[in-house]
């Protein structure tokens, strides 16, 4: 299973790195948002700080939507999907290769974020610990219930209307948890805080079982 | 099993009890009870928005996902499974936006404004949303078995969401504000008057009728929409076959 992973996330990584659909138009949409949301907000720094937190995981959600259909589309052409199912690769082992894909993508995205939003927002990191988890926790549970879903709407006419609809509900309490396990790091009060990255983990952890349980299932007749 | 074009004894039976019982509610709710202390004539519109909200999440809800893991099992899939929950969601939906929009008129009569970011309205909305991505999904054209597998997962993966949901919100609200008063739980509290206390049992009971009701048509609707598909698939390969047979015949004779 891990071994299958490992080859299909190579695969995955390899097919972007050579695309440059990531570099070129992913991370230049997440920044774009950043600049977006700071015309919409007033440039008013104070305002932009303290609601940092929460737009930097809109944003992220956002971009993560993008990079789950990516993983999915580089798998409509030429019918790689068939290739995929007929290719002998454990299920579980699939899911956790895309996942793995998209969550590595992810936390680059987030690094090249995080950045901007010290840059434009004029936010001060504290809590190193805690925001590595938080990132940690909410890219796997993003990566994980984004390609249960991204394999369910695949294939499928309405894909890229169906997908957000799907997802964005499943993934409130990440963006929720995300979004105040951060600020309670940035305010130096992280007893605030563990409690959510604690849900995280939960979350990540259903999902990411989930993934491995059914998505040999929905592979098969997507 | 048998199914008609017409609704069964049992089924017809029961829709006359669920009307009676909704009058008996709307008499109770609207003239016997006694408006509320502080709440005025405003009290009346729970009698509504409690049931409603009662057979959407817990017996809708609950019997889709029931009615899902069931069809995911192997052991008791069937199409029966498949469209029950279906029917079920949709009951759900159209009930979980009744309360949605009753609690709504009531808040801003109540406590002066239409929305709230109370932990209990959040979750409710985001379950409603979740619901209308399940329906969305059955919608998609697909053979039957993968229509069905598919919806049941999404189904059973929705409801694995509604505690982390539920967890999340709760937190988030009872960290910047207290929860807010006057919310249903006030009225299910001991000191509630008799005669509302009746009133809402009614309703409930009311409105578990009209489910039953609404289920056991849908239902039945959907089995004859999937009769009618088989019967046109039939109608189609007859026709193909008296076709292909007339043109060897003509060959024949040719």
């Amino acid at each position: 299973m891990w071994r299958d992973a490992a080859l299909v996330a190579g695969k995955d990584l390899r097919v972007e790195a050579r695309s440059r659909v990531g570099v070129n138009q992913v991370v230049p949409f997440a920044l774009l948002v950043l600049i977006v949301f700071a015309f919409a907000l007033d440039s008013d720094r104070g305002t932009l700080a303290s609601v940092g937190p929460g737009l930097f995981w809109v944003t992220v959600l956002f971009s993560g939507l993008l990079a789950i259909q990516r993983s999915f589309v580089i798998e409509a052409d030429d019918d790689a999907r068939d290739a995929l199912r007929l290719s002998g690769l454990d299920g579980a082992g699939i899911f956790l290769g895309k996942a793995g894909a998209v969550a590595a993508q992810l936390a680059v995205l987030e690094v090249v974020l995080a950045l901007g939003v010290v840059v434009l927002y004029n936010v001060h990191l504290h809590g190193a610990v805690m925001l590595l988890l938080t990132c940690l926790a909410a890219t796997v549970g993003l990566a994980a219930a984004g390609t249960v879903y991204g394999i369910i709407a695949a294939g499928l006419r309405v894909r890229d209307t169906l997908l957000p609809l799907l997802v964005l509900p499943v993934l409130a309490p990440v963006l929720l948890a995300a979004a105040r396990a951060c600020e309670a790091a940035l305010a130096g009060t992280p007893s605030e805080g563990w409690p959510w990255v604690r849900l995280l983990f939960v979350f990540a952890t259903i999902y990411v079982t989930f993934g491995v349980v059914a998505f040999g299932p929905l592979l098969e007749e997507a | 099993m048998t199914t008609t074009t017409r609704s069964s004894r049992p089924v017809q039976i029961l829709g006359w009890l669920s009307a009676i019982s909704l009058a008996l509610t709307a008499v109770m709710a609207l003239v016997i009870s006694p408006p509320d202390v502080n709440m005025g004539d405003s009290v009346r519109l729970l009698y509504l928005h409690v049931p409603t909200a009662w057979l959407a999440m817990y017996v809708s809800f609950g019997v889709t996902t029931l009615a899902s893991a069931l069809y995911l099992w192997k052991r008791t899939r069937s199409r029966f499974w498949d469209l029950t929950a279906g029917a079920s969601a949709e009951i759900g939906v159209l009930f979980l936006g009744l309360t949605l929009l009753i609690g709504s008129i009531w808040g801003r009569i109540t406590w002066g404004v239409w929305w709230t970011w109370d932990a209990r309205l959040t979750t409710t909305a985001v379950l409603f949303v979740l619901y209308l991505g399940y329906l969305a999904v059955r919608k998609v054209p697909a053979s039957p078995e993968v229509q069905a597998r598919r919806s049941a997962i999404v189904a059973v993966a929705a409801f694995l969401d509604v505690p982390i949901v539920h967890q999340s919100v709760e937190w988030w609200r009872t960290l910047h504000q207290p929860a807010t008063i006057g919310d249903e739980r006030r009225l299910l509290d001991p000191q509630i008057h008799g005669a509302m206390a009746w009133t809402l049992l009614l309703g409930v009971v009311a409105f578990t009728l009209l489910y039953c009701w609404l289920l056991a048509h849908r239902f039945r609707l959907a089995w004859l929409e999937d009769r009618l598909a088989d019967r046109h698939l039939e109608v189609a390969i007859e026709e193909r076959r008296a076709e292909a047979g007339l043109s060897e015949a003509a060959e024949v004779t040719s």
